[in-house]
């Protein structure tokens, strides 16, 4: 081998500073920064702009931290699927041993400054999402149970609650059932995409509920949590959060949800083959508005009352 | 022709080398930042006071 082959080949496999990014889970960290931001923003106190800033991007790094050493722990699983192959650390660009150093740094790093712009229960919270996702989702659960995505779901349902505590200190109805939101969205939203994308984990030794359970148990789980989600969905607009706005998308939106987890119930494999899937594709492709909604109504509710509009006055007006 | 050539592997990691330095200004940056939103916006008086003393010093 020259020196000259030896060089190139380093060339190819070398990280870039993309490469390492890669590791933070930049998609996963855009839903994190935008749930942490309106939990933050609906917090009935007012924040220095850049305290809330640096809060916002605290905890997005605590859940990129995560992210990085979800990945070092799931190497082996993520090189047998395609989903996964291409990770930084499958791929040969990042070794394990780096993604676990800049997990860890990253993961301190976020909850101490955390800690020390916003408060300590924030931090701790933070700390606990991290703990959560990575020893008792990723290390604990994920091989164990088919009902990992509701454990891994948890996880990632906790940024509102702390944008909430890193505003206020404490912990509140509202920032509880923000919690529940994405929590019990989650597995309705991930089991109807496992219903028609052929996933590869059984080559992983993943347990998911469509192939341990069954299609049929898949099913019945998906009305399940859809109808506990709509519960707490509407209550959430009872709340400081809430709003007339809120409860509008909330009911609009939930009603949709509810038909279309029905919809899916109400089918078989040779209902759902001959259309090629698609009340599960109308179904998934509604909870990705459903969420962005959701939390985009708080926000918008949250906007207009620290303008200082009252619906209310508004009603005043109309009459 | 300059004295001593750059070496290849100096413009393979320019990137890498470049994105580590942009974080560490950006830590700098929050760093800085921060100490004066908490100065400037009543953390430290809060601080101060409840310890029995003022910013001033009185």
């Amino acid at each position: 081998m020259s020196d000259a082959s030896f060089d190139s080949r380093i060339h190819e496999s070398e990280a870039q500073f993309g490469d390492y990014f890669a590791l933070l889970k930049p998609r996963v960290m855009t839903l994190v920064v935008f749930t942490a931001f309106v939990g933050l923003l609906a917090a009935p106190v007012a924040m220095h702009p850049f305290v809330a800033f640096c809060a916002v991007l605290f905890i997005a790094i605590g859940g990129g931290a995560s992210g990085a050493l979800n990945m070092w722990y799931d190497a082996d699983i993520d090189a047998v699927m395609k989903r996964t192959a291409r990770r930084p650390i499958p791929a040969g660009k990042v070794t394990r041993d780096e993604a676990l150093a800049i997990g860890s740094a990253l993961s301190a790093f976020a909850v101490i400054f955390l800690g020390l712009a916003t408060n300590w229960l924030a931090a701790g919270l933070l700390a606990f999402t991290i703990f959560f996702y990575v020893v008792i989702y990723t290390m604990w659960l994920k091989r164990l149970t088919p009902q990992n995505i509701v454990i891994g779901g948890a996880a990632g349902a906790f940024p509102p609650m702390i944008g909430w505590t890193a505003a206020t200190g404490d912990i509140s109805v509202a920032s509880v059932l923000m919690f529940c939101l994405t929590f019990m969205w989650t597995p309705p939203h991930f089991w109807a995409l496992a219903l028609f994308v052929r996933m590869d984990y059984d080559n992983a030794t993943v347990p998911m509920l469509t192939v341990t359970n069954g299609r049929r148990s898949t099913r019945n789980h998906i009305l399940a949590y859809t109808v506990l989600l709509a519960i707490l969905a509407v209550a959430l607009g009872f709340t400081s959060v809430g709003g007339p706005l809120y409860l509008t998308v909330a009911l609009v939106l939930n009603a949709l949800f509810l038909k279309g987890a029905w919809d899916i119930w109400k089918r078989d494999e040779g209902a759902s083959e001959a259309d090629n899937f698609a009340v599960e594709k109308k179904f998934f492709k509604l909870s990705l508005l459903y969420l962005f909604a959701h939390f985009g109504a708080i926000l918008i509710e949250a906007t207009l009352s620290k303008l200082g509009f009252d619906w209310a006055s508004l009603g005043g007006l109309l009459t | 022709m300059s004295l001593s050539k750059q070496h290849e592997i100096h413009k393979r990691r320019f990137g890498r080398n470049l994105g580590v330095g942009l974080v560490l200004a950006a830590l700098i940056a929050i760093v800085f930042g921060l100490t004066v939103a908490k100065v400037t916006g009543g953390d430290l008086e809060g601080a101060l006071g409840s310890a029995g003393g003022t910013v001033d010093g009185n």
